[in-house]
């Protein structure tokens, strides 16, 4: 009802627009303000890396950069299967701790 | 010394031809010799917004082909002493714009005295847009209180950091500040409008100044006479405040905060 709706507090479309740019604005600066290409390299080579151990599926391989305040965090997301590679090596274990 | 300023934003209808204008007409009523190249190949403005087009014979795009002298090309302003405009060409394309011919340009302006050289970027981020911003020691870059201009805007920045001369020879970088447009107080104090604070904490970069949303653009757009010279109205207020602090004063910054209306002006003004 229109009448009780008034009473429901919603979020501000400025507030709304302020956070989806925020979080719009910070993945397209990875591409062009950080580097040439910084992440999708160290993508590779963090692939290259676990490929080494692991079974990886390339699609579940995620990197990005966020930005909140003066802080920057990276974030790596690694899907790791169930079934490890045959002759990885002993390391591998302490890969999935 | 001769400083070269490029008015950007990547999104278009945001106000840079009309800051274009105004900035170049207030520097000039200081006394400084200006010119205002408008980079738009194939929809020049410019010359409309400052109500020279009937007075164009050739344009930039004849100056780099060598088929008008650059001296010749310029349109004098009738009003102001030491305005000068460089109109795009109306029939090419933005291709006929290379580096060299832009740059040869450049050079030839400030040997002929120019103090402030203020291009007028195309919308977009393609090569006009490229061009326009090439060559320059600073940047305005104009934005409304609105998500896609404010992407756009974080765009172009990226490319004032990229793709720049300043930047190839990793030169001091090109001297950015906001220019906020067609404003609305009242629509902040809403929270219906990103405010101006919200904009500075997504781009990062010091605000030049605020214009804000007013009729008094369109009608001095109608008339082809920069709001700025009609000194009653907010707009020209603000655009003369943004002069000012380009020029390195303090002016405090204006037109944020709604203003109140009296009971007497609400009625009658």
């Amino acid at each position: 009802m229109a009448f009780f709706d008034y009473f429901r507090r919603q979020p501000k479309s400025a507030s709304l627009a302020k956070d989806r740019l925020s979080v719009i604005v910070a993945r397209e600066r990875v591409g062009t303000r950080i580097g040439p290409d910084y992440l999708s390299l160290l993508q590779q080579d963090l692939l290259a890396v676990l490929a080494k151990y692991e079974r990886i599926d390339l699609q579940q391989v995620s990197v990005n950069l966020d930005r909140t305040g003066d802080c920057d965090v990276l974030e790596l997301n690694v899907f790791l299967p169930n079934a490890p590679v045959t002759d990885a090596k002993p390391a591998a274990k302490s890969l999935r701790a | 010394m001769s400083k070269v300023v490029v008015v950007t934003s990547g999104k278009g209808g945001v106000g840079k031809t009309t800051t274009t204008a105004n900035i170049a007409a207030g520097i000039a009523q200081r006394g400084h010799k200006t010119v205002a190249i408008d980079f738009d190949v194939g929809l020049r403005n410019l010359d409309l917004v400052l109500g020279c087009e009937r007075r164009v014979v050739y344009d930039f795009v004849n100056v780099l082909r060598g088929e008008a002298k650059l001296n010749v090309a310029l349109v004098r302003d009738k009003r102001i002493e030491s305005l000068y405009v460089l109109p795009a060409s109306q029939t090419r394309d933005k291709d006929a714009l290379e580096p060299e011919g832009v740059g040869r340009t450049i050079e030839e302006l400030k040997s002929m005295g120019f103090e402030y050289i203020i291009c007028d970027s195309p919308a977009g981020i393609e090569k006009g847009a490229q061009m326009a911003m090439y060559f320059a020691d600073e940047a305005i870059v104009v934005a409304n209180p609105e998500v896609s201009s404010v992407r756009d805007s974080d765009r172009v920045l990226g490319l004032l950091a990229a793709k720049t001369s300043r930047a190839e020879v990793a030169g001091p970088p090109v001297k950015s500040q906001l220019l906020l447009t067609r404003y609305s107080p009242a629509l902040v104090k809403k929270g219906e409008m990103l405010s101006v604070t919200d904009v500075l904490d997504l781009l990062g970069i010091p605000l030049l100044g605020v214009i804000p949303e007013s009729k008094a653009v369109l009608q001095s757009s109608n008339k082809g006479t920069p709001a700025i010279l009609d000194e009653e109205t907010d707009v020209a207020q603000a655009y003369l405040d943004v002069v000012h602090r380009f020029l390195g004063e303090e002016r405090e910054h204006r037109f944020i905060e709604e203003t109140k209306r009296g009971i007497f002006r609400r009625l009658f003004g």
